[in-house]
């Protein structure tokens, strides 16, 4: 199998393979680009933007735990108009899908975001990350409350433009597959999945928290069974497509999010592996598939046999 | 040839440094050189074994100390997880390394120039030294604590001037801080540069700004990509805007940056 045979299409997103790149850890993109040529990927999803610039949380914002990493950066980020007039035109230049990651705290300025993106013809896609905590309905996040994830849903839909929308799930929730369904009823077009869990670290010598957040979002191979899971539940339940994110460092990880149902990947932390980690993904995807004697990638999605 | 890139590379040979209480606490680790057009002083690398498991996710940063067309050499204190298990690499191994990254030292080769080191913020100085065209005109002034013997100093020695003071017992960084004091004020009019700890730096800055002295200091944060792409690095810049480290650093004007 070649990596030309990995063209994917599916919910108005066509790339030419199913490899993309996760919010926040890729940058705008050109960050990477003297390590690799950036249409060897699918897709990359640019860093979270907001109507505003955001200067982000306090330091220290990282911190590095067993196979995985906790993140409190607070979508530092400098607003949509900066990345429409610096960013975007940069990166079209790029033969490679281009997918803006929205960021804000209610369904109103979501839908404004929509509305500047929907006209910009460099953008491939509208993801959207209701991570912020919904501080009028009581603080608990945009994504914990499925009435609130079709509400944002359908006031992003209404101003793409046509443009595909993915909602992003979190897992920090009771039951993903619900909120999946809101997200449906909302009219995303696309669901990935999954956002970080929220963990914390602590140091006792100095008896501080590890980020100045307190609190912060873990990625990384750890929680790959926890994205597989949730991936798993969310294919059973509902019927658009879905993108598959956490934890991916390997051809196998991605291979494992495509048989459970994915129709595409996100790599996240494992960017910071090494800087052409991405690069190469596709073409390693498209080997270990040759070496399991699969001749077409379409084949191979859903193909998890369950017990009966 | 290229001017920047990440690059699987055999290590050349890896050998300790001095002696100190714990064994092999100072080492010296040479690297082939990647196809780089160059580097300068003040920049970095990021390095990360091809075979560490996913346990130790991130590469870890440093300063490039010296090169040549061949071999990059780092020179690595063991102060936790990630560097401790550098020190059990063996030659021949490979490893992952991107670079040469971030910004690098002023170099006026007429002005004169002191360079303020605080025990393993001297690495960078190295390459400084080698690569200026009239040492003659800088001088080092070296905090330390560990052993000379531990540091890369002597190569530095060998063409500048050098003054080093160690800081043993607890009066002794009243001394070192007064002296540092004395020598700012003598460079007010040349060129200051600084790389040690953070309070070494903050010294240096408080210094700087009361004699009104040019000084550049090189931070050294926890860094995950390198390539200012994961904002985990970020400081606060003169008029309090967060900037990351890795790409508009790792060295700042003093009076534009909060340490
Ligand atoms: C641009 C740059 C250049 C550098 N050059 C050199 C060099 O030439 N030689 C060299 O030996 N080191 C250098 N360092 C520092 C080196 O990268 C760290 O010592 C190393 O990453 C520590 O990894 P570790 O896993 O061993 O330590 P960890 O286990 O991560 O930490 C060990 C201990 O150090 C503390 N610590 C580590 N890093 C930081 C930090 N940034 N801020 C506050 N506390 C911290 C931790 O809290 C802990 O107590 C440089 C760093 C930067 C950013
Ligand atoms: C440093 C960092 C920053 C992130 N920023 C964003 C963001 O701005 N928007 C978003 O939707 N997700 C963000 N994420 C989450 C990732 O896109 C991804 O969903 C998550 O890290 C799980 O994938 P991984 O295990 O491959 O990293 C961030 C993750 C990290 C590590
Ligand atoms: S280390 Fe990632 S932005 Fe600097």
């Amino acid at each position: 199998m070649e990596v030309s045979d990995l063209k994917v299409s599916f919910g108005g997103l066509s790339m030419s393979n199913p490899v993309m790149t996760a919010s926040g850890t890729f940058g705008f993109g050109l960050e990477f680009a003297p390590y690799g040529d950036l249409s060897r990927l699918g897709g990359i999803v640019a860093k979270g933007i907001s109507m505003k610039p955001r200067e982000g949380n306090p330091m220290p914002r990282i911190a590095e735990t067993p196979c995985g990493m906790l993140n409190a950066i607070g979508i530092q980020n400098p607003g949509v108009e900066a990345f429409v007039k610096q960013a975007l035109p940069a990166l079209k230049r790029q033969d490679v899908a281009v997918v803006a990651n929205l960021y804000a705290c209610d369904a109103e300025e979501f839908g404004e975001l929509a509305g500047i993106l929907s006209t910009e013809d460099g953008v491939a896609a509208l993801e959207v990350n209701v991570s912020c905590p919904n501080v009028k309905e009581g603080g608990a996040a945009f994504g914990q409350d499925p009435a609130q994830i079709a509400k944002v849903t359908e006031a992003v839909k209404k101003r793409a433009g046509g443009k595909p929308v993915m909602l992003k799930l979190s897992p920090n929730v009771a039951d993903i597959a619900t909120c999946a369904r809101a997200a449906v009823e909302g009219g995303a077009d696309i669901l990935s999945l999954i956002n970080t869990l929220i963990g914390m670290g602590v140091d006792i010598r100095n008896r501080r928290p590890r980020l100045a957040n307190v609190v912060g979002g873990l990625s990384g191979p750890a929680i790959k069974p926890v994205a597989l899971r949730c991936v798993h539940q969310v294919c059973q339940a509902v019927d658009v497509p879905v993108i598959g994110i956490g934890g991916i460092a390997s051809a196998e990880d991605a291979l494992e999010f495509i048989m459970v149902g994915a129709h595409a990947v996100q790599v996240g932390t494992a960017n910071f592996l090494r800087p052409d980690f991405a690069f190469t993904l596709a073409e390693d995807m498209a080997q270990l598939l040759t070496e399991l004697c699969v001749e077409r990638l379409e084949d191979f999605r859903g193909s998890l046999q369950l017990p009966l | 040839m290229a001017l920047r890139n990440c690059r699987n590379v055999k290590v050349l040979d890896i050998t300790p440094v001095g002696e100190t209480q714990r064994p092999g606490e100072f080492f010296e680790l040479r690297l082939e050189r990647p196809d780089w057009d160059a580097w300068k002083p003040g920049q970095f690398v990021m390095i990360r074994p091809v075979d560490w498991p996913m346990d130790i996710l991130w590469g870890r940063p440093f300063s490039i100390c010296s090169g040549d067309s061949r071999s990059v050499t780092l020179f690595v204190q063991k102060v936790g997880r990630g560097t401790a298990r550098l020190a059990e690499l063996k030659k021949g191994d490979t490893v992952a390394l991107w670079g040469p990254l971030g910004n690098s030292f002023a170099v006026e080769p007429d002005t004169p120039t002191l360079m303020l080191a605080g025990g393993i913020g001297i690495a960078p100085f190295r390459g400084y030294v080698e690569q200026h065209s009239h040492p003659e005109n800088l001088k080092l002034f070296f905090a330390h604590r560990m052993p000379l013997g531990c540091y890369p100093h002597e190569g530095i020695a060998a063409v500048a001037d050098v003054e080093c003071m160690a800081e043993e017992k607890p009066e002794d960084l009243q001394a070192i801080i007064a002296r540092m004091g004395e020598l700012v004020n003598e460079y007010r009019d040349g060129l200051i540069l600084c790389c040690g700890p953070t309070p070494f730096m903050k010294t240096a800055q408080r210094f700087a700004l009361e004699a009104g002295a040019r000084l550049y200091v090189s931070l050294e944060n926890r860094m995950a990509c390198g390539v200012g792409a994961c904002l985990g690095c970020v400081c606060k810049d003169g008029e309090g805007h967060h900037v990351q480290v890795c790409t508009k650093g790792p060295i700042f004007r003093a009076d534009n940056v909060e340490l």
